[in-house]
């Protein structure tokens, strides 16, 4: 096993051009993230699947990976959406070995990054990932606006990744602990946690260094646009895996390793997420090509999460990351249809489409589930994960909480069954008629796959839940100050109710 | 502890008395001046069309000079003094003799693949091997007289050099231009030395080191002090001694431009180094000087990156990145602390590789062509696959990107400044700190725009296939390895740079 995440990690056979090889090797580290997945064993102490060789020793850092109950999940979830990318690298025509190549560099960087538990590693996997970002919207993007959105992209992406470095780097200085190891930190912060100065310093670099990558309010404009011009694998795996490297990290590292800032930064998270939900929401309405309209709502969807993370407590967090890993599956989703869509037509603009559900059947009703599991329907695995995030931040921030909700259900649902009823439903302009559906069952995989992980969490929260909560629990365990004692108090109480409601 | 053989031993059994002669401590310069003078000699013997191989014969004698200062055998990497003091043998000097012998023999590499374009390649070579000897002395300068002998063998066997291609113009304007502002900086660096040694009555650094602070109060040393620094400053290029550095790099032949970045660049900074750490230390390390470093630092980096946006000549642009890089440098001096001087040492290792892979590039590429633009590197992905890859990959490394030798050189620098403004609280470092992201950020354009014009410009109208020499693919493929070896498994040469740094905190 701890081979096989190795394997995961570096996709070795970069060399090889074929379309196989890639989908193989795609395959081969989702089913591995299946098999861990299924053998993870919830409530174990520590780390499981651990592997650590050192690197450097005289500045304490190592390979080390691991995994727990807060990334399983999102290694899963990466390695199914890496597998999916693959097969709908189909649209890409020229230059195909390179675009292999950097798929497969990406989602050895993703994954290498979710799993590291070394702070050193965590920054250069992802930076791992981010360079072949660029790289293919900049080659393989559509559109005028290639080059624009590539250079912006680029920019706030190095800038945030920067800032976050120097976060990084101060983090390890501060501490003392002389080690880039994170548990090691962790422990050494635990017993002697470092001044409230500090922890105020740091805490907003890794803040907003986080922020710029998860496209926090107002650091967001990069995002639509990049995801508008990205050829689709690149912005399903973007958009649903990497960009959730940055909230990772702000769980794995930012909130144990500087409790106090995060007391008292919470409530800066929680009113920009409302930028977030609402201001971005209203953004999307207002909307005609359909990418740009996925592009701003999967911004606004970052709101919740940051929500459940400013919540600070139980059920917020591991709402936060149920969220994270239905949020991949659902972005991925949308943006293979709308590629599909792009492929097909050669357009996305809404009013230029219309009618498509008769002659795409399959991907019409897989773009409708996907509007669905966007507004938050029961029965996706967003709603169960919105749901938790809405009762951990009821009790810290009410207020907020019911802005939310209604953002997240009235705009929510209004730019979504527009999309619907202009992109899928009304008459058919007559120069769609040569339309084809997906046919091919390698090519009905992909979708078929993501929708089916949206429901089987959806249905079955559990499988996740079991898992997150333990070491949620972990991460908060830092009875530094009241209120976070408090949060973990009424977190408990609302326990059963969340497990009552998600299993109904 | 096991003894490590990159290690200079210091038992005392090996070690050689003081205030002696100790001439057998300077072989490796010696050798290397005799095998310049011999090369001198070959000339007259070695047929014309049969050149090349003087400078690969100049190689492999330098490969052999190499092997016997890794090896623990050589006199040359005894530790000790010689010169009564003046010449000192240490981890810091073995880390960059080793520095410089690698440095020559990849330059040497490119001068082989030049020598077509240049009459009298043979004495070409021996030039290059005579500002090695410089910068082997400079290595190891513990005196402001040999320190000043050491600056201007360098400089004026580079004014030959950066001339030499005498029917150029702009070759002839860029040494004329090297030679006035490099007669300047000597003038201050003599100067300087004047004024300290008129103060203090020393010129050895370990003496005016026990010295120096009975003299923080007086106006004349520490101008002195400053002066040495302006003088050392024009050498590596800070702001604001830098105005001869792009066009320097953009007139002179490319060999003698890869030498310049690389050889002198460091020279300067090993000097740096010894005089601020070893000579001068509690003048150094007061919060006036660490501000004047941090300003300086700060404003090359940002005027080296602002002025290379906007360049379409790629030697100019690498002269202008070259300014930049000596900022990035700078930051680890400025933390005035051991990390950071291993970080600099760290960070020139990977920037030898990484300036003279894209030095090679441009001198097998645009040999054929009157252009140096950027729009010459067109097509080169299908002209060459190697030399595309060699050129992007030494871009990316410029930029600092991971997996390669820049970001972990940035990355330990970086690491230096936070730590400098832990212990301090120094708000200064703070402002340095984003300071240099911000410079980060915006090289990345012009970087990446090279890379751009490698593979995806449309105008590429020559895409004749390159042919390639077996010692340029090899070179290329040593370049290459350097990067990634130094990203990669940085153990190695951070324990050697830091063992370096030991020697400077002494």
């Amino acid at each position: 096993m701890l081979a096989a995440l190795a394997l995961i990690v570096v996709p070795r056979n970069y060399r090889v051009p074929i379309r196989a090889i890639a989908v193989l090797a795609t395959l081969i580290s989702a089913g591995l993230a299946v098999k861990m997945f299924c053998q993870f064993v919830p409530r174990a102490a520590g780390f499981q699947f651990e592997q650590q060789i050192p690197w450097v020793e005289s500045l304490g850092i190592s390979y080390h990976v691991g995994v727990d109950g807060l990334n399983v999940g999102l290694i899963l979830m990466g390695a199914i959406v890496a597998f999916a990318a693959a097969l709908c690298s189909f649209e890409i025509q020229s230059r195909e070995k390179e675009f292999y190549i950097l798929l497969l560099v990406m989602t050895g960087g993703i994954l290498g990054a979710f799993a590291s538990l070394d702070l050193f590693f965590f920054y250069f996997l992802h930076e791992f990932a981010l360079i072949p970002t660029f790289i293919m919207i900049g080659i393989w993007g559509r559109g005028e606006k290639k080059n624009y959105a590539t250079f912006q992209i680029t920019m706030y992406l190095s800038v945030g990744a920067l800032i976050a470095l120097i976060g990084l780097i101060a983090l390890y200085v501060y501490s003392g602990a002389k080690t880039f190891d994170i548990p090691k930190i962790i422990e050494h912060v635990k017993a002697s946690p470092l001044s409230a100065g500090d922890q105020n310093f740091i805490f907003p670099l890794l803040l907003f260094g986080f922020g710029i990558l998860v496209s926090l309010w107002p650091f967001h404009s990069w995002a639509p646009l990049g995801y508008g011009v990205a050829p689709s694998p690149t912005a399903m795996l973007h958009a649903g895996v990497l960009k959730k490297f940055g909230l990772y990290g702000l769980i794995r590292i930012a909130l144990p390793m500087l409790p106090q800032a995060a007391q008292s930064w919470a409530n800066v998270i929680a009113w920009l997420c409302v930028g977030n939900i609402l201001y971005v929401g209203w953004v999307a309405m207002r909307q005609k090509n359909l990418n740009l309209l996925i592009g701003n709502s999967s911004v606004a969807h970052m709101g919740f999460i940051f929500l459940g993370i400013a919540s600070l407590n139980v059920i917020g967090i591991s709402g936060a990351v149920f969220i994270m890993i239905a949020h991949g599956f659902l972005a991925a989703l949308t943006f293979a249809l709308s590629g599909y869509i792009y492929q097909q037509t050669g357009t996305l603009q809404i009013n230029e489409l219309g009618g498509l559900c008769r002659k795409l059947p399959f991907i019409g009703t897989a773009l409708l589930m996907a509007a669905m599991a966007g507004c938050g329907l029961p029965g996706f695995a967003n709603f169960a994960g919105e749901v938790s995030v809405f009762f951990g931040a009821w009790t810290t921030f009410p207020a907020i909480t019911v802005i939310a909700l209604w953002g997240a259900l009235v705009i929510g649902g209004i730019y979504m069954t527009r999309a619907i009823r202009n992109v899928l439903h009304g008459p058919l302009p007559e120069k769609w008629n040569s339309l084809t559906d997906a046919t091919h069952v390698w090519r009905k995989l992909p979708y078929a796959l993501l929708l089916a992980s949206l429901l089987l969490f959806g249905f079955w929260p559990r499988l996740l839940t079991e898992k997150i909560n333990p070491d949620a629990e972990k991460i908060l365990a830092q009875p530094t100050t009241e209120t976070a004692s408090h949060g973990g108090e009424s977190a408990h109480s609302h326990q059963n109710l969340l497990t009552s409601a998600a299993t109904k | 502890m096991e003894v490590n053989p990159l290690i200079p031993i210091r038992t005392s059994s090996r070690r050689l008395p003081r205030n002696k002669m100790n001439a057998s401590l300077t072989s490796l310069e010696i050798s290397v001046i005799g095998l310049g003078l011999v090369l001198m000699l070959a000339d007259l013997f070695v047929p014309a069309e049969r050149r090349r191989f003087i400078g690969y014969a100049a190689i492999a004698a330098l490969g052999f000079l190499l092997a016997v200062s890794l090896s623990n055998n050589g006199s040359c990497s005894l530790a000790g003094t010689a010169f009564n003091g003046a010449f000192i043998n240490d981890g810091l000097s073995l880390f960059f003799k080793r520095f410089f012998i690698i440095a020559a023999m990849l330059v040497l590499f490119i001068a082989a693949e030049f020598s077509d374009r240049i009459v009298a390649a043979a004495e070409y070579y021996s030039l290059i091997l005579f500002a090695l000897a410089g910068m082997l002395f400079a290595a190891s300068a513990n005196d402001f007289a040999m320190l000043f002998v050491s600056v201007e063998l360098i400089t004026i066997t580079f004014y030959v050099l950066v001339s030499f291609q005498r029917g150029k113009l702009t070759s002839l304007e860029a040494g004329v231009k090297y030679l006035i502002l490099g007669a300047l900086s000597s003038a201050f660096l003599i100067f300087g030395i004047a004024l300290i040694w008129g103060t203090t009555g020393k010129l050895n650094f370990t003496e005016l080191a026990a010295v120096a602070p009975q003299f923080a109060d007086s106006k004349i040393f520490l101008l002195g002090v400053l002066l040495v620094f302006v003088g050392l400053g024009f050498k590596i290029a800070a702001f604001p001694f830098q105005i001869w550095a792009p066009d320097v790099y953009q007139g002179a032949p490319t060999p003698t431009t890869a030498f310049l970045a690389v050889g002198s660049k460091a020279a300067g900074f090993v000097l740096l180094l010894r005089v601020l750490f070893t000579a001068v230390p509690s003048v150094v390390h007061t919060p006036i000087w660490a501000n004047l470093l941090i300003v300086i630092s700060g404003i090359t980096i940002l005027y080296g990156n602002l002025c290379a946006l906007p360049q379409h000549n790629i030697k100019r642009l690498l002269g202008y990145s070259s300014i930049s890089h000596a900022g990035y440098l700078l930051l680890g001096v400025a933390a005035l602390n051991a990390t950071g001087q291993a970080a600099v040492m760290y960070y020139l290792a990977g920037y030898l590789f990484t300036v003279l892979a894209s030095f090679l590039v441009i001198a097998l590429v645009l040999r054929h062509l009157d252009t140096e633009d950027i729009s010459g590197l067109a097509g080169l992905s299908q002209r060459s696959p190697l030399l595309a890859a060699t050129m992007t990959i030494s871009m990316v490394s410029l930029a600092g990107i991971p997996p390669l030798a820049g970001f972990f050189g940035k990355f330990l620098l970086l690491k230096s400044v936070v730590e400098a403004a832990q212990t301090t609280g120094n708000p200064g470092y703070y402002c340095l700190i984003f300071t240099a992201l911000a410079g980060v950020v915006i090289s990345m354009y012009y970087y990446f725009g090279v890379i751009r014009a490698i593979y995806w410009s449309r105008e590429a109208k020559d895409l004749s296939a390159i042919e390639l020499s077996a010692p340029a693919m090899l070179t290329a493929w040593i370049c290459i390895g350097g990067m990634f070896w130094i990203g990669l498994f940085p153990n190695t040469v951070l324990m050697l740079a830091n063992a370096a740094a030991t020697a400077l905190n002494v």
